[in-house]
């Protein structure tokens, strides 16, 4: 097994008296393709939340390639190369698509970055996500489609080891699924690993090499996909009894 | 090598300065244009937090008056020259805008404008109560009698004031375009997607206030040598500080003229009304502007070409 580029252990937190994830243990292998499933409410995107800094665990620890990240605030987990998409695109609306890619750019990865080229970079990065042609249009101007893809081009900007894609495909059509998917396929393919939380099943099977479900704020299930859920655990949590 | 536009127009609009202190001869002028100077440096300032990072200050007129203040301060105790005075007023405001970005900047919108004219409020009582610069009777300054080779003081403050805004001017553009430029954007569209980016929100927060406030201290420091006489009323005025809104909000904040044109344009305005009608009714016409421009053009005067200019090219 290659070596783990997220370990999470024991990982707990609690909003006031509820307790929205409860001893979480999460490992993720170099260049592993995770799936995150579970019901609305299940703590999926408050993991993502601690893992990428957003809210930080009040139990557990956090190790990203090897380093303790569990109380670094969020902009240093980004240098380290750990990106995230949010569910609900955070578009910088005042900006066009390109100086949206160059904040990543000159941030997140300023240290990997060819500091005269950050435009070719840019470039780049539009041209694999496919939003060359909009380079120069306000991110405001976008098209629902296009603005996740702005979410997913400007976390694969900050040239990440690990990328968590929180519902990109949450409302999008059979073909636009496909267009989101080829992407993740692709940069997974440069040796990325990927966490994709998504509602989407059809596109979770054909993504993930391993599934995790959260129920509750616990996890009931992690392995093979189609063990998963074939899980009689999983498929009462869905469907109920 | 290449002097862009820019560096061309700095120089030109100083040699005009320059010219000008030797051809006019009615000193009215310099006054008026140094009361537009102080409100542009002012209107700089304010958009740098305001505009570009997107934290809105009701406090300006605190920082205004503490650069007042210590150069009073360290003219009657030190008795030293005006730029050394400027240099300690910039020391000590950016000092108060770090204080204050540390205390406040965890605070958002509404929340973060109510506390620094809190703070205002503070530091207002505090200089009232503070009898070594005159407390709440004001001190006088008088006028010194060196003017450099300049035939009077005011023509010497105007030069002063002139190359203070041209220095603020090129401090706001560079900032406007460069890679902290972006973070500061990035901070004002989404700070959660800015920190996600990468962005160290916090650290460039308090670089933002620190530099705000060390402009408007800038901007506040020869103001006692130009009125001679100053207390807690006229320096902490709510007046500086709604242009200090104002003049931005009209001219536009996320570029780095805008503030320029909207501080030309408002000042100018304020300075022919109050001779030509009445010193009332430039607080109305500010009032008026404001209105107007939030509701019909939010974006401001560079919004507006902008857009025009966009349109054009369709």
């Amino acid at each position: 097994m290659s070596s783990a580029v997220l370990q999470v252990t024991g990982l707990t937190k609690r909003f006031g008296g509820f307790v929205a994830l409860q001893g979480i243990d999460l490992h993720l292998s170099s260049g592993e393709r995770l799936g995150l499933i579970g019901p609305n409410g299940s703590g999926k995107t408050t993991l993502i939340n601690c893992v990428s800094g957003a809210l930080y665990n009040d139990e557990g620890t956090i190790v990203f390639e090897n380093e303790d990240i569990t109380r670094t605030p969020p902009h240093q987990r980004a240098r380290l190369g750990l990106a995230r998409s949010f569910q609900i695109p955070k578009p910088f609306h005042s900006m066009t698509v390109l100086e949206n890619l160059r904040v990543p750019l000159e941030y997140a990865a300023w240290s990997r970055s060819e500091h005269r080229h950050i435009v070719d970079e840019a470039m780049a990065v539009l041209e694999m996500i496919g939003l060359k042609h909009r380079a120069n249009v306000n991110s405001a101007a976008l098209t629902q489609v296009e603005m996740r893809k702005l979410e997913l081009a400007r976390a694969l900007a900050a040239k990440p080891r690990l990328l968590v894609s929180d519902e990109a495909m949450a409302g999008l059509s059979g073909s636009e699924v496909d267009e989101i998917l080829e992407i993740l396929l692709a940069l997974n393919a440069r040796g990325v690993a990927v966490i994709m939380i998504e509602h989407v099943m059809r596109a979770v099977m054909k993504f993930s090499e391993r599934i995790v479900v959260l129920v509750a704020g616990r996890k009931i299930a992690d392995g093979d996909p189609q063990a998963v859920v074939a899980n009689e655990e999983v498929i009462k949590a869905y469907l109920g009894e | 090598m290449k002097i862009s536009a820019f560096w061309i127009c700095i120089a030109v609009i100083f040699l005009g300065g320059l010219a000008f202190t030797e051809v006019a001869t009615n000193e009215y002028y310099f006054t008026a244009l140094y009361v537009i100077l102080q409100a542009t440096i002012m209107a700089i300032a304010w958009n740098i937090l305001g505009g570009f990072t997107g934290y809105v200050n009701f406090g300006s007129a605190a920082f205004f008056a503490v650069g007042a203040y210590t150069a009073i301060a360290l003219d009657k105790a030190l008795g030293l020259p005006l730029p050394l005075l400027i240099v300690a007023a910039a020391v000590v405001c950016g000092l108060i805008g770090l204080g204050v970005g540390y205390l406040t900047l965890r605070l958002k919108g509404v929340y973060f404008a109510i506390a620094t004219l809190a703070m205002a409020i503070v530091l207002e009582t505090l200089v009232t109560n503070w009898t070594y610069v005159g407390g709440a009777r004001g001190a006088y300054i008088l006028t010194p009698e060196n003017h450099l080779w300049f035939d009077s003081y005011i023509q010497m403050l105007f030069m002063l004031m002139l190359v203070l805004t041209l220095g603020s001017v090129a401090i706001s553009r560079k900032l406007n375009s460069s890679r902290l430029g972006r973070g500061l954007a990035a901070i004002r569209d989404d700070e959660v997607a800015a920190e996600c980016a990468g962005v160290p929100t916090l650290r460039l927060k308090l670089i933002s206030t620190t530099v705000m406030g060390a402009m408007m201290g800038v901007a506040g420091a020869p103001y006692p040598f130009f009125v001679t006489f100053v207390d807690p009323v006229s320096a902490f005025n709510l007046f500086v500080a709604v242009n200090a809104i104002a003049m931005p909000m009209i001219g536009g904040t996320a570029h780095w003229i805008g503030p320029v044109i909207g501080a030309l344009l408002v000042g100018s305005m304020q300075e022919i009304i109050t001779v030509n009608v009445s010193s009332e009714l430039n607080v109305l016409i500010v009032g008026v502007m404001l209105v107007l421009f939030i509701s019909l053009a939010p974006q401001g005067i560079v919004g507006l070409v902008q857009k025009h200019v966009l349109r054009r090219r369709r």
